[in-house]
């Protein structure tokens, strides 16, 4: 794998928070240049000018800290192009000042924090919706589903990703732990799993219906070009 | 009104747009946030049919033939309703201004309603501006932006001190229907701009209100939902749902309608085109003819053509004081379902 491989790999890990899928199969890498000497340039693109701030800025921040990570490359750039604070992000994340310095006296770390475990936490309910949904449906019982542990469950690639956000949430991903828990880490008892699921699975229709509608956005903004032929006129 | 299958629906447009975001009405200096602005909407109108896209041009500033033709002739529009939206630091006269809006409403007596705005962030100034807003264009409701740019702010809440005095206000002079716009396009930068926290907060506050979520905050619609189930005067404003998603994604589209009928219940959802951003007609025809697809979703609540027609009309008419005729009433209900455990599902097990 060449070094530019690398980084789009490392880019596939990095997720929109708020959507829970990686940034590259949203298609918002609009390119990634390595040079010869290990200098890499990555552009962000989002659905619209106007996306958060907030989440805008913990996608940018997490390809350039996941790419830094590589070995073997020297300097990372990443610049948020077309957006409405994207000369205030890039040029904090060039710095380094982080979110708080790329708007100051608007706006604390803290508060960034909050809201990336906030989303943490409702990606993994969603997340965990989706697999108890599909045992549910191949006819399995209550009991049987609630009773299951990370490593009885099928390999799915919600499965695979409920294991990483466990990690990131510091509620332990071993395979003898209780497949199904709050974002608390406290397991689903049987007789509140129904319950549970039609509130989870709320969550993640949320996020499901938010990631369709930004898909579509993103492609009337880059796979036409209406505004360039009205100004040609 | 419209009529379809011998049923006749009485159709209330919660959420009207008259703007005008023509280059000439940008701000010097700030033209990139008013164009983005526009082409933002504009990028929204693609989720709906094809053959109902505008040209960019048409969409920035559209006539009142325009108006007139797809609300009222084709659109099936009986009462429509303005929800102002001002954006003054990007646009000279206003993005849409409830003295634009009443002008166009002054030229169809009863059929459209200007709502106003406020923003705590104008204090005092604003407060006065609300009692002027409100004689003269007799304000029933606000349009809230908690998003909006002002002098440097890039966003406020309703839980800000600040805000009381508005809430007082309209508590004060009647202007009972608040609606607070929670979804795209624009977030206050930072706060958790999809944080509904600030509308429970407001509804539990003043019971005597009627908060209205725009855009079911989307796309935090989880939240919006366990909210609004604990808040007996906070109401769903669905602009966007229909006109975002029934074309451009069905399914999840019947998954988000089925949501809220379950969590918030069919008395308390209001229909709203967000016209210019999609025209009313194909959304009204369509939800009059929407059902789920299939099995999938047996466990959502039954939608009926009384559903459609509380949703299309009627729920927005009882908060509004509309004239419903008698005709396009529901017959005398043994008792309505809001939302919820009491509510039919489609697979018949309740």
């Amino acid at each position: 794998m060449g070094d530019r491989a690398h980084v789009l790999a490392a880019l596939d890990e990095v997720y929109d928070p708020e959507l829970d899928e990686p940034i590259t199969t949203l298609r918002f890498v609009s390119s990634c240049e390595v040079s010869p000497d290990g200098d890499v340039d990555i552009r962000l693109r989002l659905p619209t000018p106007l996306c958060a701030p907030n989440f805008s800025y913990l996608m940018a921040a997490g390809a350039r800290d996941a790419v830094r990570r590589l070995p073997g490359l020297r300097h990372v750039n990443v610049v948020l192009e077309d957006h409405y604070t994207g000369e205030e992000i890039s040029t904090s994340l060039h710095r380094g000042s982080g979110f708080a310095g790329a708007f100051p006296g608007e706006t604390d770390e803290t508060e960034l924090d909050d809201l990336r475990n906030l989303f943490l936490r409702k990606a993994l309910v969603a997340r965990q919706a989706r697999v108890c949904a599909s045992l549910l449906g191949t006819g399995a019982c209550e009991d049987a589903v609630a009773s299951l542990t990370v490593g009885q469950l099928p390999d799915s690639p919600d499965a695979r990703r409920c294991r990483e956000l466990r990690d990131q949430l510091g509620i332990g991903s071993a395979d003898d732990a209780r497949a199904f828990v709050t974002p608390a880490g406290e397991p689903i008892a049987a007789g509140d799993l129904r319950r549970w699921l039609r509130t989870a699975r709320l969550v993640g229709m949320s996020l499901e219906a938010n990631g369709g509608i930004c898909r579509s956005l993103l492609q009337h903004r880059y796979d036409h070009v209406t505004s360039q032929e009205v100004s040609a006129k | 009104m419209y009529e379809k299958d011998g049923e006749k629906y009485f159709i209330v447009d919660g959420h009207l747009h008259f703007w005008d975001a023509s280059p000439s009405n940008w701000v010097p200096g700030a033209e990139q946030y008013a164009k983005g602005w526009i082409e933002c909407f504009h990028a929204y109108q693609s989720l709906g049919p094809k053959e109902t896209h505008w040209p960019l041009d048409k969409f920035q500033k559209y006539t009142e033939a325009d108006f007139e033709r797809d609300v009222f002739e084709d659109g099936h529009v009986d009462v429509g309703i303005f929800q102002s939206t001002y954006l003054n630091e990007w646009y000279t006269d206003g993005f849409n201004t409830a003295r634009k809006n009443a002008t166009l409403a002054a030229k169809h007596p009863g059929r459209l309603i200007t709502n106003g705005r406020w923003d705590p962030r104008e204090g005092e100034a604003g407060l006065r501006q609300l009692e002027e807003d409100a004689k003269r264009y007799g304000l029933k409701g606000a349009k809230l932006y908690t998003a909006e740019w002002h002098q440097g702010s890039r966003g406020w809440t309703l839980r800000q001190p600040e805000a009381r005095p508005f809430l007082d206000k309209c508590v004060e002079l009647g202007i009972k229907n608040i609606h607070v716009h929670k979804g795209p396009t624009i977030w206050p930068l930072d706060k958790d701009a999809f944080d509904v926290a600030d509308v429970d907060y407001a509804a539990t506050t003043y019971p005597e209100l009627n908060f209205i979520v725009e855009h079911v905050g989307l796309p935090r619609i989880e939240d919006f939902c366990f909210m609004a189930t604990q808040e007996p005067n906070v109401y769903a404003g669905c602009a966007v749902v229909i006109g975002g998603l029934m074309h451009a994604r069905p399914r999840f589209f019947a998954k988000v309608m089925g949501e809220l009928l379950f969590w918030v219940g069919e008395d308390k959802i209001l229909f709203g085109s967000d016209y210019a951003i999609w025209e009313p007609k194909w959304q009204i025809e369509g939800f009059v003819d929407w059902n789920y697809p299939d099995d999938e979703f047996s466990d959502y609540p039954a939608v009926t053509t009384e559903t459609k027609k509380k949703i299309l009309g009627l729920n927005a008419a009882r908060l509004y004081g509309i004239d419903v005729p008698a005709e396009l009433r529901l017959p005398a209900q043994a008792g309505s379902h809001s939302g919820q455990k009491d509510a039919p599902l489609v697979g018949g097990a309740a």
